[in-house]
């Protein structure tokens, strides 16, 4: 579907069609160039594509929206190219077991924690959003004497000055804290807090008591402060739609798109990239190549250590990039029922992480190579907003599971089964009667996803968001502005500055650095 | 779960025991040493001096010298990859040495920096030996990532033995090592010593007529036996290293440590060193494809080095230890400061290797050094004048004839 006339000769080769390279392709082709979107899948999307996991059941692996910018959106035109919302604005809803689940928001809770919530969530939102700017450009070089760098480090400094005196001294006790014990200091119960500490470790190999839990927080709230008011969001026809209108607006703008086309290598000559080697064996030429696959994949795999100097390659194969969440998708055939959760909330984001402790726990069997015994989960039902990703009246059921290691001890292959039982187990001791309902299941570990979606390690952020690992030094010194030591070769993936979840900042900024080149 | 206990009885390394290791020859260089100054190198424990300097240093540029570097790290570079990988990790094109040669290397980081120089041996088909001052086994297993190669440290399986000066070939012969004499320089071949198998390079640090020798460990005290026995009549010693360190300034040869730190150990800004500094540009191939610090080389080559190291020949015969040099006798403007100074014996000039800036490193160009001389516990400054010449100081024609001259 999404091919056109196919040369041997581009400006740009974007490899992979996730959410990024498609952002990228689509802002190419728009400056002008001429852009070939490499995709090794059937489809586009990558782990934002919406998959059938079973017959007439489909999900993605990504299944949430929430830090894509509104401007970005809009300037790609992906309404006009059939972006439809399922659900905006999704609430979240901390699960408790043996008791009434709690809603997120200042209204739903009581006493000395509904006063902690309105002070703590203030102060976080101050905080995050003077961490916005730096999240939506590329990120400055250290000891360059370009005006553009300094300029950015200045505005970053005054964002922070900005906040007042008590507020800077605050962000300076707290950035390096952990969120456990941010937490500890606010609120009382242990449901708020454990739902609050959730967003902290989603998606990383922290529990709440890891240092940098803090950061990683506040890098989450100013990404979505940076993105909009939209909140969470749920598109039509799942992640992979978003990705499809991503595609149409990059087709629409004159960029090709060949699927099923896996890229081999990238090709070298006279210390300049000249294009890709598909593992067809087919070439492609062109002068740039902008990578969506993650660091270690592109230096690697793609281009080969032998490329580039030791030092850098040092730093890339130290990028810590393995994954700790799991993905599991159940068909459904009737909608699960969770006690005490309303109609409103189960449209929603579930929050299974009652405690702080519930959480560090789980986060215990990770550190020792175990996956969790009792695990934390994000789950929605997005049939229910949705009803066209199921047959009609069947439901999906989509989750996040923390923590399932990507070097399990003992092997995925010999322990899958285990802790898909455990996880069945688990949601329905949280929703009783799912486990009968269940009509087929998919688990995504961090080592499928690594396989499915090409993702060395299979972290879903292409690396770890970690204080060491973003901003100018993400993912290594020498890439942190798209650029790579080698001429001609760019990355537009999560692995970049501000990093993964369906952003899209660093497809659109890699394209910008790539025009800015000049003519190729 | 209870941690592993690691401190296992039978997998303890004694090293703690004895800080400094010994050489297979140490007990030859105790018997031998008459005043008792040995030195660390590498993690063994060598000689410094075994009588005088001078003695040594005279042996070696007239009659036939004994030195150990066994310390010398040495390592095995095996595998079907060991080429492209020699060629990503060093500045020269590893692809042109042939079999049983031996190269002069140096490797740099990703900024250009020199990290260390090195030989390399071209044992067989994807077999090399790297061999280096210090040890840089991350470095080296680093630049393997990505290439089907294996690197190993092979230090102590390997005892060498230099064997350096005029006289060097026809004790070789004497000692009974059939065909040395058709050894080119920088050439492998295979011997017998005392019909022991012995290795022997036509390679050396002091810039004169010289082999070197690698055996076995247990063959070392036999071996050197053998060379004492046969060297006799020729003035065959042993020699330290302050005396090699003499021969090796007149041959112009760099110094770890000394002449340049590794960019591997370096604290302080602006203290790195690129070859093309160092005035070994010859070692650097920018058309052989990638290597690591080409992309940075190449930048410098095209703006040109900010300084280099020079040879200097000065004024007078004090030699101008860790002199600063200023460009005019007023001492107002620095612009280096020497790395190496000796007096050279045999070129009777008071010679330096030293770092100079642009543009006062250009051959033939007039500095001053300001030295410093200790009479009777009463400093003296002078002002030296030093031309910048061309390295080596010392060349002699015997170094490169084949076969070498009978002495």
């Amino acid at each position: 579907m999404m091919q056109q006339g196919i040369r041997s000769s581009y400006d740009c080769i974007v490899i992979g069609a996730g959410h990024n390279g498609l952002v990228c392709a689509a802002t190419l082709a728009r400056g002008g160039r001429s852009v070939l979107v490499l995709e090794a899948q059937s489809q586009v999307g990558g782990a934002a594509a919406t998959r059938e996991f079973a017959p007439g059941f489909r999900a993605a692996c990504a299944h949430l929206l929430h830090l894509m910018p509104a401007d970005l959106m809009h300037d790609l035109g992906l309404s006009a190219h059939g972006l439809e919302w399922a659900a905006q604005s999704m609430p979240t809803t901390a699960l408790v077991a043996g008791s009434s689940p709690l809603r997120l928001e200042q209204s739903a809770l009581s006493g000395a924690d509904a006063a902690a919530y309105a002070a703590y969530t203030g102060r976080m939102r101050r905080f995050a959003q003077a961490l916005v700017p730096l999240l939506g450009k590329v990120a400055p070089r250290l000891g360059t004497t370009d005006w553009r760098d300094r300029w950015a480090l200045l505005g970053l400094g005054w964002q922070i000055r900005k906040l007042g005196r008590a507020d800077m001294r605050e962000l300076l006790r707290i950035g390096g804290m952990n969120v456990y014990d941010l937490l500890e200091e606010h609120f009382e119960s242990a449901a708020l807090k454990g739902a609050l500490g959730f967003d902290a470790v989603l998606g990383t190999n922290f529990g709440p008591r890891s240092p940098g839990t803090v950061l990683t927080l506040l890098y989450r709230l100013a990404a979505e402060f940076a993105a909009g008011a939209s909140a969470l969001s749920q598109p039509k026809g799942g992640m992979g739609a978003l990705c499809d209108a991503l595609a149409k607006s990059a087709l629409a703008a004159g960029a090709a798109i060949r699927t099923a086309a896996p890229v081999a290598r990238i090709l070298v000559e006279g210390d300049r990239t000249v294009g890709v080697e598909l593992e067809s064996g087919e070439a492609v030429a062109a002068a740039t190549v902008v990578s969506n696959a993650d660091p270690k994949t592109t230096f690697l795999k793609l281009l080969g250590a032998r490329h580039l100097d030791t030092g850098f390659v040092r730093r890339v194969n130290h990028i810590r990039a393995r994954g700790l969440a799991a993905k599991l998708h159940l068909a459904l055939d009737r909608v699960p029922q969770f006690p005490g959760v309303d109609g409103a909330a189960v449209r929603g984001r579930l929050l299974l992480a009652p405690s702080l402790m519930y959480l560090e726990r789980a986060y215990n069997h990770a550190k020792y190579g175990e996956y969790s015994a009792a695990p934390a989960m994000e789950i929605t039902v997005p049939t229910i907003n949705d009803p066209g990703l199921a047959p009609q009246g069947k439901h999906v059921l989509s989750a996040i599971v923390q923590f399932a290691p990507y070097a399990l001890e003992g092997g995925w292959a010999e322990r899958r089964r285990g802790f898909t039982d455990l996880l069945l187990d688990t949601l329905e001791a949280a929703a009783p009667g799912l486990r009968a309902s269940v009509l087929g299941a998919e688990l995504l570990t961090p080592a499928d996803i690594e396989t499915e979606f090409r993702i060395d390690g299979g972290h879903w952020h292409h690396g770890e968001l970690a204080f060491d690992q973003f901003f100018m030094v993400r993912p290594v010194p020498g890439a942190a502005q798209h650029r790579t030591p080698l001429p001609g070769l760019f990355l537009c993936g999560a692995g970049c500055h501000p990093g993964g979840g369906v952003m899209g900042i660093a497809g659109r900024n890699a394209a910008r650095q790539v025009l800015k080149q000049g003519a190729t | 779960m209870m941690p592993e206990d690691t401190r296992a009885a039978d997998t303890a390394a004694p090293h703690f025991r004895q800080p400094l290791l010994r050489t297979p020859f140490h007990a030859r260089a105790r018997d031998l040493s008459q005043v008792d100054s040995f030195v660390a190198w590498a993690g063994y424990t060598t000689v410094d001096v075994f009588t005088t300097m001078e003695q040594e240093y005279f042996a070696i540029r007239n009659a036939t010298t004994l030195y150990d570097l066994t310390p010398m790290v040495k390592y095995r570079i095996a595998g079907p990859d060991a080429v492209p990988y020699l060629n990503r990790l060093v500045t020269r094109d590893m692809a042109k040495l042939t079999p049983d040669r031996v190269a002069y290397c140096v490797w740099c980081n990703d900024a250009g920096h020199l990290i260390d120089d090195g030989t390399v041996f071209r044992l067989g088909e994807g077999d090399y030996r790297l061999c280096t001052a210090d040890r840089q086994i991350d470095w080296l297993l680093d630049s393997a990532i990505g290439f089907d190669v294996s690197v190993s440290e092979v230090t102590e399986e390997i005892a060498a033995l230099a064997v350096q000066g005029p006289t060097s070939c026809a004790v070789l012969k004497a000692a009974g090592l059939a065909g040395i004499e058709k050894l080119k320089p920088f050439e492998i071949g295979y011997f017998a010593l005392g019909g022991r198998p012995v290795t022997v390079s036509r390679t050396g640090f002091t810039g004169d007529l010289g082999y070197e020798l690698w055996m076995p460990p247990q063959a070392a005290e036999a071996n050197w036996d053998e060379l004492m026995a046969a060297g006799r009549s020729r003035g065959i010693r042993a020699i330290g290293s302050q005396a090699l360190n003499m021969a090796r300034i007149e041959a112009g040869f760099l110094s770890p440590h000394v002449d340049f730190v590794s960019a591997e150990h370096t604290i302080r800004v602006g203290r790195d060193r690129s070859p093309l500094e160092l005035g070994l540009a010859w070692l650097v191939d920018f058309q052989k494809g990638h290597f690591t610090g080409r992309r940075a080389l190449l930048a410098e080559h095209r703006s040109g080095p900010r300084r280099r190291l020079v040879g200097l020949d000065i004024a007078g015969n004090k030699p101008a230890h860790n002199a600063l040099l200023y460009a005019a006798d007023d001492g107002k403007r620095e612009i280096g400061s020497v790395t190496s100074a000796t007096w050279s014996p045999t070129c009777k000039r008071n010679i330096a290797l030293a770092m100079v800036d642009a543009p006062y490193f250009q051959t033939g160009r007039t500095v001053w050094a300001e030295i410093y001389l200790n009479r009777e516990l009463v400093w003296e400054r002078r002002m030296s004048r030093a031309e910048v010449v061309e390295r080596p100081f010392f060349a002699p024609s015997r170094r490169r004839a084949t076969p070498p001259g009978e002495f």
